[in-house]
């Protein structure tokens, strides 16, 4: 077992243990997925981070990481073909079907218009940047997700890093989350997405997904454990264009990018804390 | 008491037979609904919930308008709606076999189901709902089978079951309540996210459950010989009157809101649902006509259930009247309020839903087979009225 691996199944234990003594009936009946205020306390997170043991409610006593991306549309639009190419490494990754049927589609992420990855900041005199260019989207990894609220059986949930994960093999498919979610992120699979993909494309590591089950971006989950960086985020190389980091390691070069530049989160005023930062 | 639903005229059987032949349709579409997946339904990326959970919706209101019977039967003592307040409690047991076979059907994992159970999430409110409903499904069984059994043998119940009559009542109140806490504590889904909902899900299910009695109570009549009595009738049509006028009190108060404060996101789904939603230059108003049909149907039932001529001179405008409010809130409700809340999506977009044929079948199965249910449990409580007369 790889030192990575190693440190996610201890925080993931400790997180587990945190969160069955701690967490009382009703704050976890209102809480949902037990929240953090991520990158709230700088000091505190400064100072957690300097002994190795973050004090975050996300996750109980430690939590080292949580993983939050930061997204450069400039960059999308200065290469215009870099959006596809994001979106294909991703779905090419983790064998998401190409549905022709626009109701049934999936997708991880996607291209859009600024208006509809930010439709609270209608502005009724459109700069052309943005009426013309579109810009990624993809689950947040809300640090506070309705999504985990509200699904009956705990098929999705929140790790210790702040990843929201699925797991397939428990969903019912009652599509509480695609409700909950208010970002759109989640895609349900109408059908068995199987004949969807192209065989000689797939990605033999990551699994196939059945019928009856809701899916979305996992932030490369299976590729961190590895060290390796989200598929998306490779895909463009070193244009910056997308950047992954720890929120919590104000070294990171996401945080010092963050520190330097005015982002955005969508939508903030529902409260859910979105780990996925843009630069419009 | 079951050998009382064996016993029929031709009619019963009739009517049974075509109920199985819609049941036996609906389960074959079913079938292939569940080897092939919900693709074949109307339900999309953006509207990810449709007709199931619509009529599920609705139905949960139609179980829990039962306890406008039990209330005033038991708490006080209001000696006139002794003869059907067991319609109310029947009634709640079919309604709610129909609001598990709606779940059911709209899982894409049916098999599944009891990982709910397996792995109980209490901040998740389909989880408390599942409690609610199966508690409330439990108590109406034991609740309407021990006082029936009570009456044949002509003794007082046993003291007992009182306690679970009146734990049934904030039972029902509380089915709604969780069913509407499904849609009002969602961020980001303006329609939904507003605290009038579970009381106006209340207020439509007192009006929509009653009137549905109402009409139950004269088929019965007619075609079982089963008198209400004059009074018990005049009383719930009264309840109606007034839970109809509050839930469209409600109702109008969402209009305010959205229309006063005229913040988008408040008006966007009303005018959907109402006028039609321009978007990008495009109208989309699929729903425009049921609404519209909500409206009418409520002032027609409305007015011929106050108007005295019609009220009290006819059982057949007291029925239409009683049969334009069902309708008009299961439209308000059952197509409406859910259908509406996905429009526009929370990335802006706009994807209407058209049912599909496979899932028009499978609903109208799910109603066959809440209605075969309740004839049989009908007959067996009006044939115990009869044992009791003879
Ligand atoms: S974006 Fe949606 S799916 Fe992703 S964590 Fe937030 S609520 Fe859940
Ligand atoms: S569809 Fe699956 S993940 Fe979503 S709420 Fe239901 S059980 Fe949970
Ligand atoms: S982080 Fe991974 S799963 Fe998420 S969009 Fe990027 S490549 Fe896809």
């Amino acid at each position: 077992m790889d030192q990575k691996r190693r440190t996610f199944l201890k925080v993931a234990g400790i997180s587990t243990l945190a969160g069955l003594g701690a967490a009382t009936g009703v704050g976890r009946l209102i809480g949902g997925a037990e929240s953090a205020m991520a990158a709230a306390e700088e000091a505190q997170v400064n100072a957690s981070a300097q002994n190795g043991t973050g004090q975050n409610a996300a996750c109980g006593d430690a939590c080292i990481n949580r993983y939050g991306m930061l997204i450069d549309a400039r960059k999308f639009r200065e290469d215009p073909t870099l959006g596809e190419r994001v979106v294909l490494a991703c779905h090419r990754e983790h064998n998401v079907p190409n549905i022709p049927i626009k109701k049934d589609e999936i997708k991880w992420i996607w291209m859009t218009h600024y208006d509809n990855a930010f439709p609270e900041q209608a502005n009724l005199y459109r700069d052309e940047v943005n009426a013309q260019f579109q810009l990624p989207i993809l689950c947040n990894h809300c640090d506070n997700p309705p999504c985990v609220r509200v699904c009956p059986t705990q098929a999705t949930f929140r790790n210790a890093d702040g990843i929201v994960m699925m797991d397939y093999h428990r969903c019912i498919g009652c599509r509480f989350c695609m409700a909950g979610c208010p970002y759109g992120s989640r895609s349900f699979n109408w059908s068995d997405p199987r004949p969807y993909i192209d065989s000689a494309d797939m990605n033999r590591d990551f699994p196939t997904r059945t019928r009856g089950v809701v899916e979305k971006c996992n932030f490369c989950d299976e590729r961190i454990r590895k060290g390796l960086l989200p598929a998306c985020v490779e895909a463009c190389g070193d244009s910056k264009a997308m950047v992954f980091g720890n929120l919590n390691d104000p070294n990171s070069e996401i945080r010092q990018m963050l520190k330097q530049h005015h982002t955005v989160q969508r939508n903030p005023s529902l409260g859910t804390l979105p780990s996925v930062f843009y630069i419009v | 008491m079951f050998e009382k639903a064996l016993k029929g005229n031709n009619y019963y059987w009739m009517w049974l037979a075509f109920l199985g032949f819609i049941i036996a349709v609906g389960g074959i579409s079913y079938l292939r609904q569940f080897f092939y997946g919900l693709a074949i339904t109307g339900m999309s990326r953006d509207v990810s919930w449709g007709l199931y959970i619509s009529q599920f919706t609705f139905l949960v209101g139609v179980a829990a308008g039962g306890v406008m019977l039990v209330l005033p039967y038991y708490i006080h003592n209001y000696k006139a709606f002794g003869r059907i307040t067991i319609l109310g409690e029947f009634l709640a047991i079919a309604a709610l076999l129909m609001c598990m076979m709606f779940i059911m059907v709209d899982l894409g994992q049916p098999l599944r189901a009891l990982n709910v159970m397996l792995h109980p999430t209490p901040h998740s409110m389909l989880f408390w709902d599942m409690c609610v409903l199966l508690g409330y499904l439990f108590l109406n069984i034991l609740c309407g089978w021990v006082i029936l059994t009570a009456e044949r043998k002509q003794v007082a119940p046993p003291k007992w079951i009182y306690f679970f009559v009146y734990v049934s009542i904030p039972f029902a109140i509380s089915i709604h309540t969780v069913t509407a806490m499904l849609y009002c504590g969602l961020p980001g889904r303006h329609f939904w996210l507003s605290a009038i909902i579970a009381p106006r899900f209340l207020a439509s299910a007192f009006a929509a459950g009653p009137a549905l009695i109402v009409i139950m109570a004269l088929i019965l009549k007619r075609v079982a010989n089963f008198d209400a009595g004059k009074e018990a009738i005049d009383k719930m049509v009264t309840i109606i009157i007034y839970a109809a006028i509050a839930n469209m009190f409600f109702l109008a108060l969402e209009f305010f809101v959205g229309f006063y404060s005229q913040i988008p996101g408040h008006t966007h789904t009303l005018q959907y649902l109402f006028s039609g939603l321009d978007h990008h230059g495009h109208v989309y108003n699929n729903l425009v006509p049921f609404m519209w049909a909500f409206l009418i149907l409520f002032v027609i039932g409305i007015a011929l259930i106050s108007y005295p001529a019609t009220r009290k001179g006819s059982d057949l405008w007291l029925g239409l009247g009683c049969a334009s409010i069902f309708i008009a809130f299961w439209l308000d409700k059952g197509i409406g309020f859910v259908l509406g809340g996905f429009v526009p999506s929370p990335i802006n977009e706009i994807t209407e839903y058209y049912p599909h044929l496979n899932e028009l079948l499978i609903t109208a199965g799910v109603w066959a087979a809440g209605f075969f249910v309740l004839t049989i449990l009908y007959k067996i409580a009006i044939g115990v009225e009869h044992e009791i007369e003879a």
